[in-house]
């Protein structure tokens, strides 16, 4: 194999080494933190994904070493690859932030905002985008696009009018089945994403099309209105599934499966399976196994979106060296009650730290006696 | 001077024979003798510009077709002519199509494409007939199909329906069309000439750029570079429209001033009904409205000429571009914020939904423009619009968003006592009955 060129780049300031053909907003990626610029369309796992939303315009002030023109134009960052000695301003340009303030409230204006009722609340992208940044307010003043609601098939629920038409779903629908079912219909702002007269879906992967979705359009229709995501707990686990890698993140309250997805890095986008594949995951996985005794539990996923779910703090969470026994002094663990913060108010007579293992409703139904 | 237009008027010029008789297909006889290089050099030496609207060196273009080793390559003529006001390349093709047809032949022996395509406007209906009509008597009499001329060069001219979308002009959504895929334009890079139609290297050009190909080939790339002036060389259609005596396509040599062309009985023969000049595009509808003070003036004070340079002179802010060629003429009577609507009106309608300043933004803008034309427009609107307008621009995948917001853009800026006239006057911009004011029934004035 030759030896793979490598080019420097300066993001905001920031100087990284990439190989040549990587994009901008993949050295961006790269350096992390604030310095990526947001994608709502592009989507690394999907080919011939971005370009299209207009939200990671970034200014490119150096064109490269040999050619130090800036362009003269904004560029989409997700489809220009970067040069050698290449100078791109990010958040450091007054430019790009004015723009993509002007793009994020172009995707606002003809969307219907129902954030109190959607399921992808707390794991939208457009609330992400909007929070970051967007204005609190809006100029639009007149009645925004709608369509109906449409089943497609017994588990996706296409709601339209949430839709930012970024083409993910369209780009997986293509990439994953063999024949074309589900794409675009008209233009313009009245465009749609269909399938030809509201046809079902019956791929085995096109549960997947809910994952890509960066905002509420596609949802699980096994899941909708059961639960706020934020209430609900990401769990890693796994299956032996004999169609997909089975490595799934289940969301859970108490011990309760309310919705399987595939996991998802950084960016919101599908991790890698064990086995180097992307780790898309079958329609059996994503709406058939609800129940936690179909899997394998891994441990509480690591999720460090910085949206409202990661309010669990799964951040870096490592497991501890010491058993409960040990530090519970030999104790075995048993269920715990709640009763233990008003036993002091109505048995003041039972000390609860002299009992033998942890105070359960059995002690205290026992009438009085000399116990001590 | 006359070059595309000659023998437009002859009877039956629309035949083949009529057409050979006039001295037709000589520089196809002429181009095989030669090297395609020497073809794309005559080219570049006569300064031939695109005749699409961005007007960008066609020598050059040709000159930046990647010709990888076993890989067919290809020529498109676009001729999905639909920018509002433009209708010179229909003209052209109704009624001297072998002049296309034969441009087509030299063009694609010097650029090397076996399978040339025609990609027609699904409006021009009867014009693919026409077309077809014309391969087929090219194809028997040897000037198509295998070993053209017994030179062992073949060339086949396929023509190609779009189905109605503006977008299609645009080259990339074009090739898309022409794929059989949705018109959505492509992200460039990589551009056509590295990566066209089927992935193959392909050049896209206007019918009326292929069409100047004949003369340049018949008098010399130098001898045609004489016609015109600086960088404008040669002839130029322009499809004169709107409030005109004599409304039509005109050739023009690109030395006449604009005053000349608009009141000179040769050509546009004045503003009808003895009115005055308002206001005019031209160079389609997407590029800015100019008022008739800086119409026949540039800010300099300097005349302004029908030709690209002095037409985009002044940048934005006094000027305009040469464009297409649909000069649209406004009178004194026609409203600014009406037409400006009507044009906001179209480009949401052909925005392809792709990317979302273009698909929210027309939108947008229609409404609000809407709304002024209507006695229902705030201030506020105005400068809304112009800030919607200049978030779109230049944030697009293709030209479509520019296209949209220049003419907002313009209106605004030269006309913005109109607009404030508008929402000052509610009740009057609705009784208005704009261009038929004068000459209108009673009755129809009292709606």
């Amino acid at each position: 194999m030759s030896e793979q060129q490598l080019f420097k780049v300066t993001i905001d300031n920031i100087t990284i080494e990439v190989p040549a053909g990587t994009t901008i907003l993949n050295a961006a990626r790269k350096i992390g933190g604030d310095v990526a610029p947001p994608a709502m369309c592009y989507y690394s796992k999907l080919q011939g994904s971005g370009g299209k939303c207009r939200t990671c315009l970034v200014e490119v002030s150096k064109g490269s070493e040999k050619d130090p023109r800036p362009m003269p134009k904004l560029v989409a960052s997700c489809r220009t690859t970067v040069m050698d000695g290449m100078e791109v301003k990010n958040i450091t340009s007054p430019r790009v932030t004015d723009a993509r303030a002007g793009v994020v409230e172009f995707l606002l204006i003809n969307h219907p905002l129902d954030c109190p009722i959607c399921d992808q609340a707390g794991e939208c992208h457009l609330q992400d985008l909007g929070y970051d940044h967007g204005k609190a307010g809006t100029r639009y003043e007149f009645q925004r696009r709608t369509f109906h609601k449409v089943s497609l098939g017994d588990y996706i629920q296409l709601h339209m009018t949430r839709c930012i038409l970024c083409y993910r779903c369209v780009f997986t629908a293509d990439q994953m089945t063999a024949k074309r079912e589900h794409g675009v219909l008209d233009r313009g702002d009245h465009a749609q994403i269909a399938t030809f007269i509201e046809r079902n879906l019956h791929n085995e992967f096109i549960g997947n099309v809910i994952d890509v979705c960066p905002v509420g359009a596609l949802t699980d229709r096994t899941f909708r209105f059961k639960n706020r995501v934020w209430f609900t707990k990401p769990v890693d686990a796994h299956r032996n599934c004999p169609t997909c890698c089975g490595e799934v993140q289940l969301w859970m309250r108490g011990d309760e499966v309310f919705r399987v997805t595939a996991r998802k890095d950084e960016w919101g986008e599908i991790k890698d399976s064990s086995d180097g594949k992307t780790g898309w995951i079958c329609n059996t996985c994503r709406f058939e196994k609800k129940h936690i005794s179909d899997w394998v539990i891994e441990g509480p996923s690591n999720i460090n979106r910085h949206s409202v779910i990661s309010q669990g703090h799964y951040v870096g969470v490592e497991k501890p060296a010491e058993t409960f026994e040990k530090v519970m002094d030999g104790r075995k663990p048993r269920y715990f009650m709640d009763i233990h913060n008003v036993s002091e108010v109505n048995r003041p007579d039972i000390e609860l730290s002299l009992l033998d293992g942890p105070a359960t409703a059995k002690i205290f139904d026992e009438p009085q006696k000399d116990n001590k | 001077m006359k070059l595309l237009l000659e023998k437009a008027h002859i009877e039956n010029i629309r035949l083949y024979d009529v057409y050979r008789r006039e001295g037709g297909y000589r520089s196809v006889e002429k181009a095989l003798k030669m090297t395609p290089d020497e073809i794309v050099d005559q080219v570049k030496r006569s300064g031939l510009r695109g005749r699409g609207g961005a007007g960008f060196p066609t020598g050059m273009k040709w000159s930046f077709i990647a010709k990888p080793e076993g890989v067919p390559r290809h020529l498109v003529c676009n001729a999905d002519e639909s920018e509002p006001g433009t209708f010179k390349d229909r003209y052209l093709m109704e009624f001297i199509p072998h002049l296309l047809i034969e441009g087509l032949i030299v063009s694609s022996f010097a650029l090397g494409s076996n399978v040339t395509y025609i990609y027609i406007r699904g409006e021009y209906a009867w014009i693919v007939d026409i077309l077809e009509q014309a391969i087929i008597e090219a194809k028997n009499n040897g000037w198509l199909g295998k070993n053209i001329q017994g030179t062992g060069f073949d060339c086949e001219i396929y023509v190609q329906r779009g189905a109605g979308a503006y977008i299609c002009g645009e080259e990339t959504a074009l090739i898309e069309s022409l794929e059989g895929k949705r018109g959505n334009p492509r992200i460039k890079p990589p551009f056509p000439a590295v990566k066209g139609v089927w992935d193959r290297p392909t050049v896209v050009n206007n019918v009326e750029t292929l069409a100047a190909v004949v003369p340049i080939i018949n008098m010399g790339g130098d001898e045609y570079a004489k016609i015109g002036v600086g960088k404008s060389t040669g002839t130029k259609l322009i499809s004169a429209c709107g409030n005109l005596n004599k409304p039509g396509v005109y050739e023009i040599d690109m030395t006449i001033s604009v005053e000349e062309f608009i009141y000179s009985d040769k050509y546009c023969g004045g503003i009808a009904n003895g009115r005055k000049l308002k206001a005019c595009i031209p160079g389609g509808s997407s590029v800015p409205i100019l008022p008739a003070n800086l119409l026949l003036k540039t800010a300099k004070g300097e005349t302004r000429y029908m030709n690209y340079e002095s037409l985009s002179d002044g940048g934005f802010a006094t000027g305009s571009m040469m464009g297409s060629g649909g000069f649209i003429v406004l009178d004194e009577d026609q409203c600014v914020v009406r037409h400006t609507l009507t044009l906001a009106r179209f480009y949401r309608h052909e925005s392809c939904g792709q990317c979302s300043p273009c698909r929210e933004g027309t939108g947008w803008m229609e409404k609000i423009l809407k709304n002024i034309e209507y006695g229902k427009g705030k201030m506020s609107d105005i400068d809304l619009l112009w800030d919607i307008q200049s978030r779109i621009e230049g944030n697009t995948i293709c030209p479509l968003g520019d296209a949209a917001a220049w003419p907002v853009a313009a209106a605004i800026r030269h006309f913005r006592d109109e607009f404030e006239w508008h929402v000052f006057n509610p009740d009057e911009c609705l009784k208005r009955n704009y261009g038929l004011a004068h000459y209108a029934d009673e009755r129809a004035l009292a709606v």
